[in-house]
């Protein structure tokens, strides 16, 4: 499905957080929302999943949904949001306990989504005997359990170590290319931003505007290949951002 | 240059000083019955040599004595019995209504502004206090006493249970609602777990209590339960029998907290 933001602005009380934001993300496309912090990138994500309402302007879903899906705009956390009190299995099958699908279908998607995120044999770890890395797996594996059109991703690398993102990172990538799913992701980071977006918009300091929207060619099970020219564009990025950083943290201080 | 290089390391040599630790009290299951032991040995050893008097406190392996005896007697029953139904009815009710009405107040804007202050004006009452009204309104026998154990939990289980819910983390319910997760299911699935190391917490403190209000209501008005006989045996002096009523209590109050204990390593075993 294909996720359009028309004209969006949001104001909390006096702070104006976004101003006439317009983005596209089309189908099986990733695209990456980068910005200073405190732009207004998570008030965003809420806003396309509708969890808050947009001051104004209109988030619209157009297409056929994927077959069979249960929660068509689907969120991965920063912090994972398990529910510590339930074991693996159990914090996926939250997701689909609410539809009547029946126990032994749920009990068929639970173990399918474990095997392609590789948690078959963790399905009974509570979450604190989890890593972090394994703990946002299982975040990925409850997203795909409900088969989502579009994958809400706020900094879901964010908590990790370099070394375990390093990895995740890839194990996206991968599963990118199996499923070609659908993405907004949130970073701070550019490299991650450049290997994974095919989509980036740049945010300006808050207001959140979207400064420039760049477009990486080289598809993403390739970017490994080329990484001379990934760093010319997170070079780009930076350039563009750099600014905006600076002049955000000023605010920060003044305020 | 060498020379000093050398020089330096042993002149200045000092081991670093530890100064971490503490802060951490562990479970030490054996102390907690060998202080009971010590004290009680202390007693005893006390009221044989005469170095306190038997006016002041009772021996003992005499209060031991009343105590078999009393089970011979079947009387323990008979003032147990009642004691466990009053405290057994009456805390549920005060108990079951004082989580019901804790999640209330913390699911909902209106129900908080309305009944938080009215919460908050009974805490302090002494519910002893209200016995008499109780008497009016439910009759001397069983249901002021229910009716007071039940006031008595009801208060401290609503403020601990909206605290707990209050804590409950924000991000798990956005993410139930992110999910499409119905508003029952995101109370039932999310806030209540959430909100359970709170609310048993706060039972201990209910739960005592309840007991402290039940003997205060068998005093002022039962011919059986543990508090018509401490009364009884107050009245006529009688500290064997006094302290045999007492150490009920105190092991009432100890086999409570365990449960509760019991029930928290049961169902919070999710937390490290
Ligand atoms: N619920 C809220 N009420 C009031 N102000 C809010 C609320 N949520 C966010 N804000 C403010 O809106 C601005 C944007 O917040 P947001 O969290 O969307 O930024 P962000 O780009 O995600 O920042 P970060 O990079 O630090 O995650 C911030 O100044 C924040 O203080
Ligand atoms: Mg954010």
């Amino acid at each position: 499905m294909d996720l359009r933001l028309e004209n969006i602005s949001h104001n909390y009380g006096e702070i104006e957080v976004l101003r006439d934001i317009n983005l596209e993300i089309n189908e099986g496309e990733i695209v990456c929302l980068v910005g200073p912090s405190g732009c207004g990138k998570s008030t965003l994500l809420r806003l396309i999943g509708g969890l808050e309402r947009p001051g104004s302007g209109k988030i619209i879903l157009s297409g056929e949904p994927p077959k069979n899906t249960l929660n068509a705009l689907t969120y991965i956390f920063q912090d994972f949001a398990l529910l510590p009190w339930r074991t693996v299995s159990g914090n996926i099958s939250l997701a689909l306990e609410d539809h009547a699908i029946g126990a032994k279908a749920t009990r068929e998607i639970i173990d399918e989504v474990l095997s392609r995120t590789k948690l078959t044999e963790f399905a009974d770890a509570l979450p604190r005997q989890l890593s972090g890395g394994m703990k946002q797996r299982v975040a990925i594996a409850r997203a795909l359990a409900v088969r989502p059109a579009v994958m809400l991703m706020d900094e879901p690398l964010s908590a990790l170590d370099s070394q375990t993102r390093e990895l995740l990172l890839e194990d996206l990538i991968d599963l990118w290319k199996r499923e070609g799913f659908t993405a907004c992701y949130v970073t701070h980071n550019l490299a991650e931003a450049v290997r994974l977006g095919h989509k980036i918009a740049v945010l300006s300091r808050r207001p959140g505007q979207i400064r420039q929207l760049v477009e990486i060619d080289i598809p993403l099970e390739e970017r490994k290949n080329h990484l001379d020219e990934l760093a010319i564009k997170q070079q780009t990025l930076w350039e563009l951002m750099r600014e905006e950083a600076l002049a955000a943290d000023k605010e920060l201080l003044s305020a | 240059m060498p020379d000093q290089n050398e020089m330096a390391p042993s002149k200045n040599r000092q081991e670093v000083e530890f100064r971490g630790g503490g802060f951490s009290p562990k479970p030490m299951a054996i102390i907690g019955p060998v202080v009971f032991v010590v004290i009680i040995a202390l007693m005893e050893w006390g009221t044989r040599t005469g170095w306190i008097t038997n006016l002041t406190l009772p021996r003992p392996s005499d209060v031991f004595k009343t105590f078999i005896e009393l089970y011979q007697s079947g009387l323990l029953f008979e003032h147990l019995l009642p004691s466990l139904t009053r405290l057994a009815v009456g805390s549920v009710m005060g108990i079951s209504a004082g989580i019901g009405l804790g999640v209330l107040i913390g699911l909902f804007t209106l129900i908080r502004a309305g009944l938080l202050p009215v919460v908050a004006a009974i805490f302090p009452i002494p519910k002893i206090a209200l016995l008499p009204l109780f008497i009016i309104w439910f009759g001397i026998d069983e249901g002021s006493k229910y009716a007071l154990i039940a006031l008595g939990t009801f208060t401290p289980t609503v403020v601990s249970t909206y605290g707990a819910v209050d804590n409950v983390d924000r991000s798990l319910i956005r993410m139930g609602q992110s999910f499409g997760l119905s508003w029952f299911s995101i109370v039932r699935k999310i806030v209540l777990p959430g909100a359970l190391p709170g609310i048993l917490s706060g039972l201990r403190i209910s739960l005592a209590i309840a007991i402290i209000l039940l003997v205060a209501a068998e005093m002022l008005g039962a011919s059986y339960g543990i508090g018509a006989y401490i009364l009884e045996a107050g009245s006529l002096y009688d500290l064997e029998r006094l302290f045999v009523g007492v150490s009920i209590l105190s092991i009432l109050g100890v086999t409570i907290s365990w449960l509760i204990g019991r029930i928290e390593r049961r169902l919070l075993n999710w937390r490290s």
